[in-house]
């Protein structure tokens, strides 16, 4: 139970496929112009890599080796279309916004690195898993840096979006002392946005790490320091 | 203008000499506390592999005992005999800064008091981001060199009057933390800070950065009336004004109009570009960024700098007369469209650029030949965007894109060393 809980915990922290494996940039650096995008992109990605693991983990044994990547693509191209199809017919506006960027979810890397280094090895229920932890830490990480980017570049915040309707709250319109600064959701933005998320998260994990590693010498150091564990020479 | 005295590894020998040791790598674990295994390898690798840089700040992160360095400190020298100078950054810093003083005191003369209120933001809140990020990374804090205060007067120079406060401290956080402190503080900086706090400014907030006022005291009779769009001369407007004002219209608190270079995208005849002249753009009196507008402050603040020793003439001169024969055969072509050449070389950011922010010590090239061609690239890329790119200036653009390949000229043009071939291609680095 806790190597199930360990496969769909790491997708979010540990290795978060954006902010560690540094996987799928695509998608990351252009749709994430507003919170909505981002979600909408990781949520469309999030399914086609559950499918795509249960699927490929399902064939597993029976795809031969030297054709596997195709056959990957194939299944992948599968849900992409699935998922391309429904939004088209469900969500006209988002569907527009991210526009090529659905298809191109079929040469995701996160989608065939963890088809090829996860489902091809494991069992259904842990690739399912796997799927389920790294889309959703695709998803989530998708959905603070477009609102990352949403609010300091185009000063909203966005409450809901429903077929046409969209609600939102406008930050600093008037004559404030803020002012939108439009490059957050220009494509440099979308490297700077992506480069203070990693850096925030590098220090974080440094600092975490620095802390574990205090804490074992301060038991190493007892250890050594008290006699009742001291080994007879 | 910055200083690279410690920095910039001028090492035209350390490699052949085998003075190298002036350089040793400095591994991120060395020291006996981190004597685990991990700390051990990092140390090892550090020295072994040639990429010490990398290898050793990325496995000092892993070693966490020592602070993270961005990049080791280095100091790689070239073989004796040296020459002690007797300057020091903080020299150099202010007295360039005590160059820039009289433009920006046209400046302030030109557009008042909001001229002053953005140099003074600007400049304060780049001196309080280079401390507070040296105070972060661990560092010895050295804002009274002048630096931090040379880049903030730099960016505010560059900057309209009446820049909003808040758009003055995002520009300087750019500078002093995206173009300079990220990359390991002054020296380590690839691309010029206030060019790049600049820089972001104008994309990210198009509008403010775009907004030119008139000046306060200016010659808008005769002919320049039309430039300014203007029926009536300034008094009669200012009249107006007051009318406005008392029939509770919104008063018109600021007047804006065309820089000269922007006017000249309609062309030079054509257009009303033509109505500015030699004289106007001598003294400064003209629509544009606080520290550009007079050419003749600038001129007296970059030979002072020239006199000094503290800049070479290569890269002014080598920029402003590109400039000058680009824009004397586009004239020569098709004088109805194209701006004489003495136009182009006034107009813009154009001497300023090339006195007081292409001549960088850290991000503009070392050696005579490498100068030169430097300053030719500003001075083409400068003039294919002003002839026919979007924007109506590109000196900045222009320094910035240059800033980006001085390590490759850096590379191809050192000087042939006494008993060499003349030119072995390009040589390692001593590091």
């Amino acid at each position: 139970m806790s190597r199930a809980r360990d496969e769909f915990l790491k997708g979010f922290w540990k290795e978060n496929p954006t902010m560690v494996l540094v996987l799928g940039m695509c998608p990351t650096l252009a749709v994430t112009t507003s919170a909505f995008n981002g979600l909408g992109m990781g949520i469309a990605t999030m399914v086609v890599l559950v499918g795509s693991n249960v699927v490929v983990s399902l064939i597993r044994g029976i795809i031969p080796k030297k054709v596997r990547i195709p056959a990957y693509v194939v299944v992948i191209a599968t849900f992409v279309t699935l998922v391309d199809m429904s939004l088209e017919a469900g969500m006209y506006n988002l569907h527009r916004s991210l526009g090529l960027f659905i298809p191109l979810i079929v040469v995701n890397c996160i989608i065939l690195g963890r088809a090829e280094a996860f489902a091809s090895k494991n069992s259904v229920g842990m690739s399912f898993l796997d799927g389920l932890g790294m889309g959703l830490g695709f998803t989530v990480t998708l959905f603070v840096l477009g609102a990352f980017r949403e609010i300091l570049g185009n000063g909203t915040v966005t409450a809901f979006v429903y077929q046409d309707t969209i609600v939102q709250w406008h930050l600093y319109s008037g004559a404030g002392v803020l002012h939108k600064t439009l490059v957050f959701i220009l494509p440099p933005g979308a490297f700077f946005s992506l480069g203070i998320f990693v850096a925030v998260m590098n220090v974080i994990k440094t600092r975490r790490k620095r802390l574990d590693q205090e804490a074992l010498d301060k038991v190493n150091e007892a250890s050594r320091t008290a006699p009742s564990l001291q080994q007879p020479a | 203008m910055a200083e690279a005295h410690k920095d910039k590894p001028t090492d035209n020998t350390a490699g052949e000499t085998g003075a190298s040791a002036a350089g040793a790598v400095r591994p991120g674990a060395a020291d006996e506390g981190a004597a685990s295994s991990q700390g051990r390898t990092a140390a090892s690798q550090g020295r072994k592999s040639d990429q010490g840089r990398t290898a050793a700040s990325s496995l000092s992160n892993s070693s966490a005992k020592e602070p993270t360095l961005l990049m080791p400190e280095k100091l790689a020298i070239s073989s004796s005999p040296h020459v002690h100078g007797p300057d020091s950054i903080a020299k150099i810093m202010w007295t360039v800064i005590a160059c820039l003083v009289p433009a920006a005191a046209v400046g302030i003369y030109r557009f008042g008091l909001d001229a002053a209120v953005v140099l003074a933001t600007t400049t304060g809140s780049a001196i309080v981001f280079e401390a507070l990020f040296q105070k972060m990374a661990g560092k010895e804090v050295s804002v009274s060199d002048g630096s931090a205060t040379l880049t903030g007067l730099l960016l505010g120079m560059n900057l309209p009057a009446g820049t909003p406060i808040f758009i003055c401290v995002v520009g300087s956080l750019v500078a002093v933390g995206l173009a300079k402190a990220v990359f390991g503080g002054l020296g380590y900086n690839p691309f010029n800070p206030a060019l790049t706090g600049r820089v972001f400014l104008l994309i990210a907030f198009p509008v403010a950065m775009t907004t030119w006022r008139l000046p306060q005291q200016m010659n808008a009779h005769g002919p320049k009336k039309q430039y300014y769009g203007m029926s009536t001369t300034w008094r009669d407007q200012a009249g107006k004004r007051l009318e406005q004002k008392h029939r509770n219209v919104k008063k018109v608190d600021v007047v804006t109009a065309a820089t000269p270079l922007s006017a000249l995208k309609e062309g030079w005849k054509k257009g009303t570009a033509a109505l500015i002249t030699h004289t106007d753009l001598l003294q400064g009196d003209r629509p544009g960024s606080i520290g550009e507008v007079s050419a003749i402050a600038l001129l007296l603040g970059g030979l002072v700098l020239l006199l000094m020793g503290y800049i070479t003439w290569h890269i002014p001169v080598a920029f402003l007369a590109t400039m000058g024969v680009v824009a004397a055969i586009t004239h020569g072509i098709n004088p109805q469209r194209y701006a004489p050449p003495l136009f182009h070389v006034l107009a813009g950011g154009a001497l300023i650029g090339a006195f007081f922010m292409a001549t960088d010590y850290v991000t503009s090239p070392t050696y005579p030949w490498g100068k030169i061609l430097f300053g030719v690239g500003c001075g083409l890329i400068t003039m294919i965007i002003r002839l026919w790119g979007g924007y109506p200036e590109g000196v900045s653009f222009a320094i910035l894109l240059m800033n980006s390949v001085t390590p490759l000229i850096d590379r191809f043009t050192r000087p042939r060393k006494y008993g060499l071939k003349l030119w072995s291609g390009p040589q390692e680095d001593a590091s």
